[in-house]
């Protein structure tokens, strides 16, 4: 029996978008691929692996993911230098801190710190609200307009909020994070309200991340099926790059608490799942792997 | 199945219209769609040529073939896959995940490997985790520390073993002191496969064949095939992380989308050869986890390493079709009263394993009220109309909770704070508490709540 290597090649692409501006700016998608599928059909840009921050502080983070940064925790932009010395592509800021159920910080003071990161590094930005839906419109929008024009990643738009969340968005020049609670059907139908408002270049899908042991098996089906529904089979409201955010979601499971090293694996484990699943970016918290992930991805392992 | 019943029915007696119906169904054209559907055994026929019969086995014979190591109670089977997703239907046979000892290594060394093999297990969500099988390597010059190292292990242990040794004739000596353990042996390639055909065949061993790129195993197993022998396992020799994702997939692409049975075989992967730092290994075994490995070797395994890599195994192994729910009761925890507490949730397996050990944890013996919610998380049930006032209500009603306490206080999980009110209104005796957003606050929030309760 003769051997023909069984290539595939698809006819649906990955949106491409862009992060950031300038110099700076980082584009991720715009492959017609299977994740890492690097042997066959055309890769544009390979995922990226950004470090997570916290206008919260991380008080509650296991000590072992707090050591890299302890001198700087309660400085968000020292923090954000740090993690880009340490080998992130991206930042992600986390403004836990606007919970009205914890610290209430005010929108104009969420703004300004996001303004100060982004005048002090040179790397695009992901910005996530508190996870409230109310607070979020509050906040992003005001986040959107104090940076008008400097393309952050901003989110979650969700059910309850994204007509709102995506106005700011769509009129400060933002990209924007499309969340649903690991579903399929509940993610296209968000999409598809969202493409009425942004084209889907500006789009970047949230499925939602579960840690290993926590329910990961459905978080990366989530987003296999995702880029297949995309890639494979062409359905234009599928085809936005994805970000899994779970290094908070590793971090707080006892597991990752329990032991150091545990919980390097629980992080490491769960995004190499999810890249494989199909992740574009990957959002982390500790640093060592950010840097092995971005080896994975690079081919230098 | 690669033959379908219409292709079948051509081959039976008389081109299929013989119709005796002494296997027992009215027609051979139904005799051949119950044969593709595997419904049926072929001897059921009596009038199929041998010839006829190896054909329709072999086309019949699953694309990837199951195959099996080890004997007696402690065996490993992998390989019989059916998908390349697992949302298609489900992936079937775990990755035997084996440890690697070296001959060279120190006996405390060798001692502490065995023992951690038979040791170390994990109970998670009412299952046991554990490692499968020994990977023995031959690396000393001469044979005594191989040998040795054989002969130390077959008595302590009944795991599945691997034998691994570049020396052809050590490895079938090897092979001649444990056959009836039926290992598996590593590497027959295109230099020595003649021997280990001709060794093999009176006694059984599984084979890992080696080459370098998938192609070039093509030969290999035809070989071992025409000889008769198909426990074979497949190493395309990829040895980087990229590079094996591209070989792993093309093996399975071959093996299910074109049956081509050459490649139709599970495979084996080596991380202990890949690298050598311990983060790198880890995440290439988690790599093959999900990308189609039958057997994972690694070079050391801990409980640190070993647990996140077993409880992804069991993630990306469990069946996706079947939600995993818990039935609909309430469950007593740290044996409550008529005074405990009484926390509310969704049935989905982890959910409630999550919840329930972290209650346990804070010592407050507690009532969990698991409501059926399709088997989802409470955001996502909630998201669902599954989890809210209109259903919650009536589940209380009839759970039986209300006879089993004197006080009336349900904690709602924090996350779905928004369903208070309609809840209130629902179940106008009961007063809603907003309990934590997360399970692991419950430890530090149960204590202090039913204090409060006391003052
Ligand atoms: S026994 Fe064989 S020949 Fe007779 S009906 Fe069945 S399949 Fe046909």
């Amino acid at each position: 029996m003769e051997y023909k290597a069984p290539l595939e090649t698809y006819t649906g692409r990955v949106k491409e978008v862009t992060l950031g501006k300038g110099a700076g700016a980082l584009k991720i998608g715009g492959g017609n691929i299977l994740p890492l599928h690097y042997f066959e059909g055309s890769t544009v840009h390979r995922p990226l692996v950004a470090l997570e921050v916290n206008d919260n502080g991380a008080d509650r983070w296991a000590e072992w993911v707090v050591q890299p940064y302890k001198d700087v925790v309660s400085d968000p932009v020292k923090w954000a230098k740090r993690c880009l010395d340490l080998g992130a592509d991206l930042i992600c800021l986390h403004l836990d801190g606007t919970d009205p159920q914890g610290a209430n910080r005010s929108a104009a003071e969420a703004a300004a710190i996001v303004e100060k990161v982004l005048s002090e590094v040179d790397v695009p930005l992901i910005v996530y609200g508190c996870e409230d839906d109310k607070k979020d419109v509050e906040v992003l929008t005001a986040v959107a307009e104090a940076c008008k024009g400097e393309n952050l990643l901003l989110g979650p738009a969700v059910k309850e909020n994204y007509e709102a969340v995506a106005r700011a968005v769509a009129d400060n020049g933002h990209c924007v994070i499309a969340q649903t609670p690991i579903d399929l059907n509940l993610e296209k139908e968000l999409n598809v309200k969202l493409l009425k408002q942004l084209p889907p270049e500006r789009i970047v899908i949230d499925p939602l991340s579960s840690a290993l042991g926590y329910g990961m098996e459905y978080s990366f089906t989530i987003m296999e099926r995702t880029r297949q529904i995309g890639v494979v089979f062409g359905d234009v409201a599928m085809q936005m790059p994805i970000i899994a955010d779970l290094g908070g979601e590793c971090w707080k499971t006892n597991q990752a608490r329990a032991d150091r090293e545990q919980g390097m694996h629980w992080e490491s484990v769960t995004a190499m799942s999810l890249l494989l699943a199909g992740a574009d970016i990957l959002v982390l918290r500790h640093p060592d792997n950010c840097r092995l992930l971005k080896e994975a991805i690079e081919g230098k392992i | 199945m690669a033959i379908k019943g219409t292709d079948i029915v051509k081959k039976l007696p008389e081109g299929g219209k013989k119709n005796c119906r002494e296997c027992g169904l009215p027609t051979c054209f139904a005799f051949a769609m119950k044969l593709a559907s595997g419904g049926i055994a072929i001897d059921k026929c009596p009038y199929i040529s041998p010839e006829v019969r190896i054909e329709l086995e072999d086309a019949l014979s699953p694309p990837i073939k199951p195959v099996t190591i080890g004997a007696g109670a402690n065996i490993l089977t992998v390989g019989d896959e059916q998908v390349l997703y697992r949302h298609e239907k489900t992936f079937i046979h775990q990755p035997g995940m084996a440890v690697l000892i070296s001959d060279d290594e120190p006996a405390e060394a060798v001692d502490a490997k065995i023992k951690k093999l038979k040791e170390l297990q994990f109970h998670w969500v009412g299952k046991v985790l554990k490692a499968d099988m020994l990977a023995l390597r031959h690396v000393s010059s001469g044979r005594t520390a191989f040998e040795a190292l054989i002969k130390k292990v077959l008595p302590v242990t009944d795991c599945p073993l691997m034998l691994i040794s570049d020396d052809t004739e050590a490895l079938l000596d090897a092979h001649r002191l444990c056959a009836d353990r039926k290992p598996l042996l590593y590497p027959a390639t295109a230099q020595n496969l003649g021997k280990i055909i001709a060794a093999i065949q009176n006694r059984p061993a599984a084979v890992a064949v080696k080459a370098a790129g998938v192609e070039s195993l093509v030969p290999l197993t035809s070989r071992l095939k025409e000889a008769g022998l198909e426990d074979i396992l497949l190493d395309p020799g990829s040895r980087n992380l990229q590079s094996a994702i591209r070989d792993q997939t093309l093996i399975r692409r071959a093996a299910l989308k074109q049956v081509f049975r050459p490649l139709g075989y599970p495979t084996v992967a080596f991380p202990c050869f890949m690298t050598g730092d311990r983060q790198r290994e880890i995440l290439l075994a988690s790599t093959f986890i999900i990308k189609y490995a039958g057997i994972i070797v690694l070079s050391d395994i801990d409980e640190h390493s070993l647990l996140p890599l077993l409880v992804q195994r069991m993630n990306i192994y469990t069946d996706p079709r079947i939600p995993m729910s818990m039935e609909e009761k309430v469950y007593p925890i740290n044996n409550p009263d008529a005074s405990s507490p009484v926390l509310i949730t969704t049935n989905w397996a982890l959910t409630y394993f999550i919840v329930s050990s972290e209650i346990e944890s804070s010592k407050v013996p507690s009532w969990l009220c698991v409501k059926e919610a399709g088997g989802l998380g409470v955001l996502t049930a909630w998201a669902a109309g599954k989890f809210s006032g209109d259903n919650i209500a009536p589940f209380i009603k009839k759970c039986s909770i209300e006879s089993k306490v004197n006080h009336r206080r349900l904690i709602i999980p924090g996350k779905v704070a928004r369903i208070r009110h309609e809840l209130t209104e629902a179940l106008p005796d009961w007063d809603i508490i907003v309990g934590p957003r997360e399970a692991n606050e419950i430890p530090s929030y149960l204590p202090d709540l039913v204090k409060s309760w006391k003052n």
